[in-house]
């Protein structure tokens, strides 16, 4: 769960590491009056979750109050990579003497966390580690023991920083440090990290990324910076159709039926599990189809989860028919997924047999499974024929023109009641 | 023979009264040769029996009325409680620990990780299905019931690891149904942290006799397919490796994540494509499609076989 800047900063301030005087504010008035506190030339930032604020014009400088609120009034109205500001925040501009960086992440090969420095503020720190290896200090710590001062020291000594950069710059990037392992973050960056003239070090830029796992028991912290439990502050905000997707998995407890995301495709999916659907939604766009959207189903879901989910996926604008298909299922029972993806088309008036485009569940109670769709024409697979096969069916199937599928099916009995 | 596990490996299940542990314990106990589960534990339950094994409150409880070292646990407690759970085994001598629960932060997984490394134990997952030895013993739900995994799972000379659990399955029946069976599959888990990784097996199929072959699941995020790269270069490894790399879309995505908790992209490095070419560059065949698994797998082993 990312944060914005403004929310980072009050998390680095709370663990003792100076930051420059800022503010902030939502209103061009509230903006205005923090420039007047601060009462120094300022520099206005939209406050938004994604990348690229200085290009699209979402920074701004100003040396007067009634400068800076009119930046905050441009700002706020300024959308940025489909992202509407939540604010600006209001920063005074410092006489920065040099730039460094400090940084925290996680290691997932060490399995710890590694600190990062800089003499090379400012810029992004892959580049750094890339052109000048020399000027970034790395070392892991142990998560089994308090941070120490010392080794934040010898990060920063390992590149040559001595004398009050050292000392100075040490209790804040063990600080950081800190706050990374008691916070549960996935990024703890401080870029800048700003020396000013006076020898001094203030954050000038923050970047705080949570684990979604730990925000049960970071309750408190969330609760201070007035984060609610409703924003999921993922990489795009949830469509309407992915809120609804939530909606179908949370109606019971029982599996999962959801974790939808939105793509424009005709070939609804209707996919499962974790692995299973990341390989079936390649192999759906290998065989050049165009999937409608991604989602997940497996754990046992109800039958009511499951139609909910291929009800949504079949009303999906554009949407031709679903595939639906599994990995091999041990505690997913092949004949629930079965009823629930029929009972689906027939409640919103369609004949399985022309809206699902293939069915390739195998493993658990796949006869019973079997012998529901076999009653309703549905073309199905078992194990013998494998995801790839089966999605080049689904895609098939649904790029087909229709006369042409018909004359195929030739002969086929659909039975009356359904088809009506 | 197999790795990890064998047909005379005592374990016990933590969390052992939950619906999906109960389930678990009657799949380990029919399939096979049947588990050695000599205990459950769940506090404030010791007294009953789930199948026939009996429930302790502790894992000291478990361990002495074993009478001897228990070798594995199998840990189901919900993600706030697993690693209080984990240490407890930890600290009665159990050496290799499977957990099964997902959404555990990865501070808490870290500090396992590093806790079992200093007393010589081992973890696998969390976030995953366990291990299974063919015909012989399954640690986990993998597979599913008895009868549904000895449909996938056979006897053979092909290793299976795996980020997904159900892939572990779907891999596995595709190479059983070409007639190459698995000495042991290893389900390691989807997370971004976890206790074993591919590098981190391979010396142990290495020493396997009975492993000619490995063959893994992979998807982006993380770094672990490089770190097996590199332990492919630096080892003169005698096993051919063929993988299969899923969400290859996602690297259209990036800071988004999907399947698994562990899949996200962020750096260049975390990608499906940047993956594929570490893999490659190291000698390990990147199937297209896992339907080409079985012919990649039998050709490497005919090339590495003395004439």
């Amino acid at each position: 769960m990312r944060f914005f800047e403004y929310e980072s900063r009050q998390v680095v301030k709370r663990a003792g590491i100076p930051v420059s005087p800022h503010g902030f504010a939502t209103t061009p008035e509230e903006a205005r009056r923090i420039a007047e506190e601060i009462a120094a030339p300022v520099v206005v930032k939209s406050q938004v979750l994604t990348g690229g604020r200085m290009k699209a014009g979402g920074v701004k400088f100003a040396d007067t109050p009634d400068e800076a609120a009119a930046h905050a009034e441009a700002i706020l109205q300024l959308e940025i990579n489909g992202h509407m500001p939540r604010g600006v925040l209001v920063d005074s501009r410092v006489a920065v003497k040099q730039e460094y960086y400090a940084g925290v992440v996680w290691d997932g090969t060490r399995k710890q966390p590694v600190m990062l420095f800089s003499d090379m503020g400012g810029i992004d720190i892959e580049e750094v580690a890339e052109t000048h290896p020399d000027h970034v200090g790395r070392r892991h710590v142990s998560n089994l023991l308090e941070v120490s001062d010392y080794q934040a020291k010898e990060v920063i000594a390992s590149i040559g920083v001595t004398g009050s950069a050292l000392t100075r710059a040490t209790p804040i990037l063990a600080r950081l440090a800190r706050l990374f392992v008691e916070h549960d973050m996935t990024l703890a960056e401080i870029n800048p990290l700003a020396q000013l003239e006076d020898g001094s070090f203030v954050a000038v830029d923050a970047h705080m990324d949570m684990e979604n796992e730990a925000r049960p028991r970071q309750k408190a912290l969330l609760e201070e910076l007035g984060v609610g439990d409703e924003e999921t502050r993922q990489a795009r905000e949830a469509t309407p159709f992915e809120l609804a997707g939530e909606e179908v998995d949370a109606q019971d407890h029982r599996g999962v039926a959801g974790n939808v995301t939105e793509f424009d495709g005709n070939l609804g999916l209707v996919i499962g599990a974790g692995g299973g659907s990341l390989t079936l939604f390649d192999a759906v766009r290998a065989h050049g189809g165009k999937p409608a959207n991604y989602c997940e189903i497996g754990g046992n879901p109800s039958v009511a989860k499951a139609c909910g989910l291929a009800k949504l996926v079949l009303q999906k604008p554009g949407v031709d028919k679903i595939a639906v298909m599994m990995s091999i299922v041990s505690n997913t029972r092949v004949d629930i997924v079965a009823r629930g993806v029929v009972k689906a088309c027939l409640e919103l008036g369609h004949d399985p047999a022309e809206k699902i485009a293939i069915f390739r569940i195998p493993g658990a109670w796949e006869e019973e499974g079997f012998k529901i769709l076999e009653r309703y024409g549905v073309e199905y697979c078992d194990r013998s024929v494998s995801m790839h096969e089966a999605a080049r069916r689904a895609v098939e199937s649904v790029e087909r023109p229709e006369a042409d599928r018909r004359n195929q099916n030739a002969g086929q009995d659909v039975p009356s009641e359904v088809t009506q | 023979m197999s790795i990890l596990i064998d047909a005379d490996t005592t374990f016990i299940v933590q969390g052992i009264t939950g619906r999906e542990a109960v389930n678990l314990t009657r799949e380990c106990l029919d399939y096979g040769e049947g588990a050695k589960i000599v205990g459950g534990v769940t506090p404030g339950r010791k007294g009953r029996e789930v199948h026939g094994v009996p429930v302790f409150d502790t894992v000291a409880q478990a361990v002495e009325h074993h009478g001897a070292p228990i070798d594995g646990s199998v840990v189901t407690v919900p993600p706030a409680f697993t690693k209080d759970a984990v240490m407890e085994a930890l600290e009665h001598g159990i050496k290799l620990i499977v957990i099964v629960t997902e959404r555990i932060p990865r501070r808490d997984v870290a500090q396992m990780v590093e806790k079992a490394g200093y007393v010589g134990a081992r973890i696998i997952g969390p976030n995953c299905l366990g291990i299974i030895v063919p015909d012989v013993v399954k640690m986990g739900g993998i597979g599913g019931p008895a009868r549904d995994a000895a449909k996938a799972y056979t006897p053979g000379p092909v290793g299976v690891i795996s980020r997904s659990g159900g892939m572990t399955t779907e891999m596995s029946s595709t190479l059983t149904a070409a007639g190459l069976g698995q000495s042991t599959a290893v389900s390691i888990g989807g997370d971004a942290i976890i206790g074993s990784s591919y590098a981190e097996l391979m010396g142990l199929f290495e020493a396997d006799e009975q492993t000619q072959a490995i063959v893994i699941y992979t998807e982006p995020g993380g770094r672990m397919e490089a770190q097996l790269a590199e332990w492919v270069r630096e080892n003169d490894s005698r096993l051919p490796i063929v993988a299969f790399m899923a969400g290859r879309f996602m690297d259209e995505m990036p800071g988004m994540s999907f399947g698994h908790a562990g899949t996200i992209v962020e750096g260049k490095a975390d990608t499906a494509a940047e993956k594929i070419a570490r893999l490659a560059e190291a000698g390990i065949v990147v199937a297209e499609e896992i339907s080409q698994i079985p012919d990649i797998v039998k050709s490497k082993i005919a090339e590495r076989s003395p004439v």
